[in-house]
């Protein structure tokens, strides 16, 4: 698991197009999947941070077992997209869990921010409620507009709050 | 009255789900303990008709209809609403519905 200022490992994974989508920065990495009701809930106010922040990349990368748990599976997420009319972020798949095991990924949704140089800057919860919708994924915002701005991040760390991660 | 509480530890929101169902049953005035059922396993799930956690039943009828689809598995269950919004604990006035109905 990587800590605040490790190198952020890199990745190239499949989005939903059949693309390959390296790790480009500075870039918000975001483990989400399609059947929780937390990564649901938070899922608009993370679209939204990806469109208001056109300069940084945003990623959502599926990590859960889609054998157990089908819906997650790359055909599943792709209708999803689909069904969105596109995302402002490629949804990648990690069929081998190796990039949610790197990052230490433990819930969905479990956001991590890398500055430009590719260092951790942000790891935690979009916000404190995924039932308040009208805090619009503001701890995600202060870290970025901190992090964009040159200053310290006040506030580096929160606990991720969300399903667990569907290990194989 | 019979209240039970399914739960699965691979999901945060039971507690809150059961502070939502105790603070419910207090105001409707209903003396009652909630029974806690962990979920551990596929097979207990499906043995238990559990489509997700948390899952509350009264008098052995779950108080929000799960999808027909749902397959009985460990997982996180989708609320929804009132207002229509995702969430992973059932709307507190469907709980309360529920306990009126039984009562």
């Amino acid at each position: 698991m990587i800590a605040i200022g490790d190198q952020a490992p890199e990745f190239d994974l499949p989005d939903t197009d059949g693309d390959q989508q390296p790790l480009q920065t500075p870039a918000v990495v975001i483990f989400t999947c399609n059947h929780c009701p937390y990564a649901l809930a938070w899922h608009g106010r993370l679209m939204q941070a990806a469109r208001d922040y056109p300069d940084v990349h945003f990623f959502a990368i599926n990590p859960n077992d889609a054998e157990r748990y089908p819906r997650d599976s790359l055909d599943a997420m792709k209708e999803r997209v689909r069904g969105d009319d596109g995302w402002p972020m490629p949804y990648l798949r990690d069929e081998s869990q190796e990039v949610a095991r790197a990052y230490g990924a433990k819930t969905t949704p479990d956001v991590f921010v890398v500055d430009s140089g590719g260092a951790l800057r942000y790891r935690g919860a979009p916000d404190p409620d995924s039932n308040d919708p009208t805090l619009n994924a503001t701890w995600l915002r202060e870290a970025l507009d901190a992090m964009l701005a040159g200053e310290e991040i006040a506030r580096p760390h929160t606990e991720p709050v969300g399903c667990s991660v569907k290990w194989k | 009255m019979t209240v039970e509480l399914l739960w699965w530890d691979g999901c945060p929101s039971h507690p809150e789900a059961l502070a939502d169902l105790q603070r419910i049953l207090r105001e409707e005035g209903i003396e009652t303990e909630v029974s806690r059922i962990e979920v551990t396993d596929d097979d207990q799930a499906r043995r238990e008709r559990f489509p997700g956690s948390p899952t509350i039943r009264i008098n052995g009828e779950d108080i929000v209809t799960p999808a027909e689809a749902e397959p009985y598995s460990l997982t996180c269950r989708i609320y929804r609403t009132r207002d229509g919004r995702v969430s992973p604990v059932p709307d507190p006035e469907d709980v309360r519905e529920a306990v009126r109905r039984a009562a």
